[in-house]
């Protein structure tokens, strides 16, 4: 391809809290967050997976827009003037950590993931102490079909992390969602046991990208399931060398 | 197709129609057919048979005549005279009384305000023609834009034409059209879509069925029309699945307008191709949401992404797409025909045109409305509608569905149009009017709609997933006469939430039937809570509970 | 400086968030000069008293005998500090909660019961549909979460709750921790 012809992003500046910025004009909001130290909380997105704004926990206020905006998949703009820390966006972070709390049957006493585990940090982070919102406990259940691996949905937060990991990265789409509101799963394949699925490749990714006790591999015991950070990693070795 | 052969076809059949003799148009919509309108047609067809009237007369299924609560309704195309509620065994009396004044004792009045008082524009061929053959569709000047569209115009011409008649999306938002239009004729890219929403899916709403039961092929000549102006060969048409009667009438209608050549390649000889594919939708409320929609056209989850990037610069299979509502697309033909301006005449300042409406709940006359934009809440209940029946006192009309709102008696002489309807805390939405009287409990309305946001949320974002589940827990909770004082602001707090955090517009209006009521109707929501009691009477408050267990 | 009148309860917990109470150790003795403690299962008391400055309480509220005690405990109480995570939001307790009543009292006296299979209907307090956290029950001043809370972290609430502070927890202590 001729040189001349790709487009080379250009750089612009903006403000993050008051603070002058500059990035270029293909990073998203959280990027250039977190290339200045400013702290944007997230639990759906993850380095290396197409991000999906779903977790909401990333919201942020932006000067001229009618509505809050989600960092991790919004692209800057000139002169954009961002808050990430307002008032409100303080209370909303913090109840919509509440909400995920009180949905599903998180104990983090006996979790696999205790003190590994994105939710339970964030819920000290963002200085949750209780949830005010009345708990939903719905009939959950465990697959451990699996050789290796097994799946708690009382822990899930629909985060999709498995679902884009396994079809963006593996290449197999064994996870993906089913139902509707807060009787959403996620299943492998045509909702049958995880290990009785034929396009499962047991590679694990699924695993190490959850940001909870959801999955975790066989034999843990509780707070045992630490997670390998490998996804930088093959992003970079799958870049395309120019 | 040639011009000339079009008007072949219309003077053909203007010329069957001069021809004298009888035709009974039965209404073959799915109101109607759901009150055995088509075992009446059968039967009308056979008492033609007995009485030896087969020559002069004849009878034709044709689309919604409006007013469905009095369905099956049969209609007499020369004279004007209707009937309503006909049974099989009425046949007989029709067919005899052809010719002489009409049969009395099934008679519907004309002349009375629901008849009179609407102006059809999108529903002017509803009724009239037979849905099922183009010919007729043709004779009312069908195809007759996109002739012009395609022979003397150019793409920009007739975006401009779409702007110029101020027409706004009808699918809710109110999005101007053509700005939409000019937006996906400007995109680059190297193929195009055009997408017609249908899949409606509010409670208490059957605009875009009806339209596409009763007049299919305008829907198709407005989106060949939109193919043409913002460069797309391709479009596509997402109706539910739980209207069978509209999808058969649909494919019926492209298969028709592909054999005379009127979609398809080189139409009317120009360089001009579109296509047009029916996909049909698996029953989520969700996938009325563009981008969500869009995912389902994919064949993947009907989830919706976040926007930007609008559909408009990158939408199906990340082409540009131009997505409008089935009823915005019905609204076309006749702007080209009779230019932007006739149209931009209609209705108000910021509301052109007039509007459909599904007029249902606590009315008299329930059914299918076109009123112009700007015509009061009160003129459409009291004077279209008859009033409350059984001498009831009106209480609220609740329009948009689980987005809109409840609006009290005190904004009855409200201009109804985009913005006054939003100002007074609900939405214009695809056109559902649910009219309330004194024995709804406004609490228990509001649990209605949020139980249905709650099954519909698709679930992919925390705040309208959970969020909704929660706020219907405490709606639950107050109308068992369960609730504190502080569940009531654990509410309200919730509504911000919701309506400022969630993805799409299926979480950010969820809370609006909360926060309506709340905003004209605390009082209820307070006795409830404070006296454990329900004013209207309908919610079922059991004894007294510990009031934090 | 007369002492505070400090109390601890145990509902549904398995006395764990008492066990590390006791952790911190020498600093009890600190303690001991600063407050009386006029009810525990620690010590003596047999009814609790009134006018109490702060109440520990451990564990989830499941049955109705917890109900009728937390109901006293609040009224009669300042400062109630629900201590661990059964108490703030009911933990291991609420395990049980997406089974129902019923199928709980079969697993454990029916199923599991080698002797003697029967649901006890005296002496054993009816459960309540769920464990709940105790401020879905009663109002509740200060959270301490952990399974158990650290006695460090125990040791600052009750520091700074007798210091005339209300203490930042999230910074002590996490859910599970």
């Amino acid at each position: 391809m001729n040189p001349s012809a790709q487009k080379v992003p250009s750089v612009k500046t903006l403000q993050i809290n008051g603070k002058d910025v500059s990035a270029r004009e293909d990073q998203t909001l959280l990027d250039v967050a977190r290339e200045n130290g400013v702290f944007i909380p997230t639990l759906c997105n993850l380095d290396g997976l197409t991000p999906i704004g779903a977790c909401r926990l990333c919201l942020v206020e932006v000067k001229g827009a009618r509505r809050l905006l989600p960092a991790c998949i919004t692209q800057i703009q000139d002169n954009m003037e961002v808050f990430t820390e307002t008032e409100t966006l303080v209370k909303y972070r913090k109840m919509i950590l509440e909400l995920l709390f009180a949905e599903r049957n998180h104990v983090c006493s006996v979790c696999v993931s205790n003190g590994h585990c994105e939710l339970q940090a964030m819920a000290q982070k963002l200085g949750l102490d209780h949830i005010r919102y009345p708990y939903l406990y719905p009939k959950l259940a465990v697959d451990a079909s699996h050789d290796r691996f097994a799946v708690d949905h009382n822990r899930c937060i629909l985060c999709q992390r498995c679902v884009r990991v396994c079809d963006e990265i593996e290449g197999a789409h064994t996870w993906d969602v089913q139902g509707r509101g807060t009787a959403s799963l996620v299943i492998t394949d045509l909702n049958q046991p995880w290990g009785t699925s034929e396009s499962c490749t047991s590679c694990g990714k699924c695993v190490q990208v959850c940001p909870t006790g959801t999955l975790f591999e066989k034999g843990r015991a509780s707070g045992e399931m630490t997670k390998r950070e490998f996804l930088p990693y093959l992003t970079l070795m799958r870049e395309e060398r120019v | 197709m040639t011009p000339e052969e079009l008007q072949k076809i219309a003077d053909t059949e203007l010329e069957a129609k001069q021809k004298g003799g009888h035709t009974l148009c039965v209404c073959m919509a799915a109101g109607c057919v759901s009150t055995q309108s088509d075992k009446v047609k059968e039967s009308l067809q056979q008492a033609i048979e007995k009485h030896g009237l087969k020559e002069t007369c004849k009878v034709k299924g044709v689309g919604c005549m409006g007013l469905c609560m009095a369905g099956p309704l049969v209609a007499v195309e020369q004279t004007g005279a209707l009937y309503q509620m006909v049974t099989p065994q009425d046949a007989d009396e029709i067919v005899k009384n052809l010719g002489k004044p009409p049969v009395k004792r099934l008679e519907c009045d004309t002349t009375q305000p629901f008849f009179t008082r609407q102006k059809k524009i999108v529903l002017e061929n509803s009724g009239i023609v037979d849905a099922e053959r183009i010919e007729e569709y043709i004779a009312a000047k069908g195809y007759e834009a996109l002739l012009e569209a395609l022979t003397s115009m150019n793409p920009a011409e007739v975006t401009e034409q779409v702007s110029k008649s101020g027409l706004r999306g009808r699918g809710g938002a109110g999005f101007p059209t053509g700005l939409k239009w000019g937006t996906v004729a400007k995109a680059r890219g190297e193929r195009k879509f055009v997408i017609c929403n249908g899949d409606e899916g509010d409670p208490g709403a059957f605009m875009d069925r009806s339209v596409l039961e009763s007049d299919p092929h305008r829907v198709l000549e407005g989106m060949a029309i939109a193919g043409y102006a913002v460069g797309a060969s391709q479009g596509y048409i997402y109706v539910r699945a739980e209207y069978p009667l509209a999808v058969k009438r649909l494919k019926d209608a492209i298969k028709q307008a592909e054999r005379h050549g009127l979609l398809g390649h080189n139409i009317f000889g120009t360089t001009f191709s579109f296509n047009i594919e029916v996909r049909l939708g698996a029953g989520a409320f969700v996938c009325g949401e563009e981008t969500a929609l869009i995912a389902s056209v994919e064949g993947k989850r009907g989830q919706p992404r976040p926007r930007p990037p609008f559909p408009a610069e990158r939408g199906l299979w990340d082409c540009p797409t131009l997505i409008n509502n089935v009823e915005t697309f019905a609204n076309i033909p006749p702007i080209i025909r009779n230019g932007g301006e006739w149209f931009a005449g209609i209705g108000t300042e910021k509301g052109k045109g007039t509007k459909v409406f599904a007029l249902a709940g606590a009315v008299k006359n329930t059914g299918l409305i076109e009123v112009p934009m700007g015509i009061s809440l009160r003129e459409i209940i009291f004077e279209i509608g008859g009033g409350i029946p059984d001498g009831k006192k009106f209480k609220a009309v609740q329009t948009g569905g689980p987005s809109g709102g409840c609006i009290p008696e005190q904004f009855l002489e409200m201009a109804v149009d985009y913005d006054s309807l939003a100002k007074v805390g609900s939405i214009m939405g695809s056109g559902g009017m649910i009219v309330m009287d004194e024995t709804s409990c406004m609490v228990d309305v509001a649990k209605f709609f949020m139980e249905f946001c709650m099954t519909e949320s698709c679930g992919k974002c925390v705040p309208c997933r959970v969020g909704t589940k929660q706020m219907h827990e405490l709606l639950t909770k107050i109308t068992g006469g369960t609730a504190t004082a502080g569940d009531l602001a654990m509410l309200e707090e919730l509504c911000d939430v919701v309506k400022n955090t969630s993805l799409c517009g299926l979480g950010m209006t969820a809370p609006n039937p909360v926060v309506s009521t709340l905003r004209y109707f605390r009082d209820e929501y307070m006795a409830h809570i404070n006296d454990r009691r329900c004013p209207a009477g309908v919610c079922k408050i059991g004894k007294e509970q510990l009031a934090t267990v | 400086m007369s002492k505070a009148r400090v109390a601890t309860i145990w509902l549904d917990g398995c006395s764990g968030c008492h066990m590390s109470f006791l952790d911190i150790d020498e600093r009890l003795i600190e303690l001991a000069d600063k407050i009386e403690l006029v009810y525990s299962p620690l010590v003596d008391a047999k009814e609790y008293p009134e006018n109490v400055d702060v109440c520990l309480c451990e564990g989830a509220v499941s049955n109705e005998d917890d109900l009728k005690k937390i109901l006293k405990v609040r009224a009669r109480t300042k400062i109630l500090v629900s201590l661990g995570d059964c108490a703030v939001n009911s933990n291991v307790p609420s395990m049980r909660n997406p089974f129902g009543v019923e199928d709980v009292y079969k697993r454990a006296y029916i199923e599991n019961a080698q002797l003697n299979q029967q649901i006890p209907k005296q002496v054993i307090p009816p459960l309540l549909k769920n464990a709940r956290p105790i401020h879905e029950c009663v109002k509740v001043d200060v959270f301490v979460p952990g399974c158990p809370p650290s006695a460090d972290g125990i040791y600052y609430v009750v520091s700074e709750l007798l210091a005339g502070r209300m203490p930042d927890t999230a910074s002590k202590t996490r859910f599970g921790a």
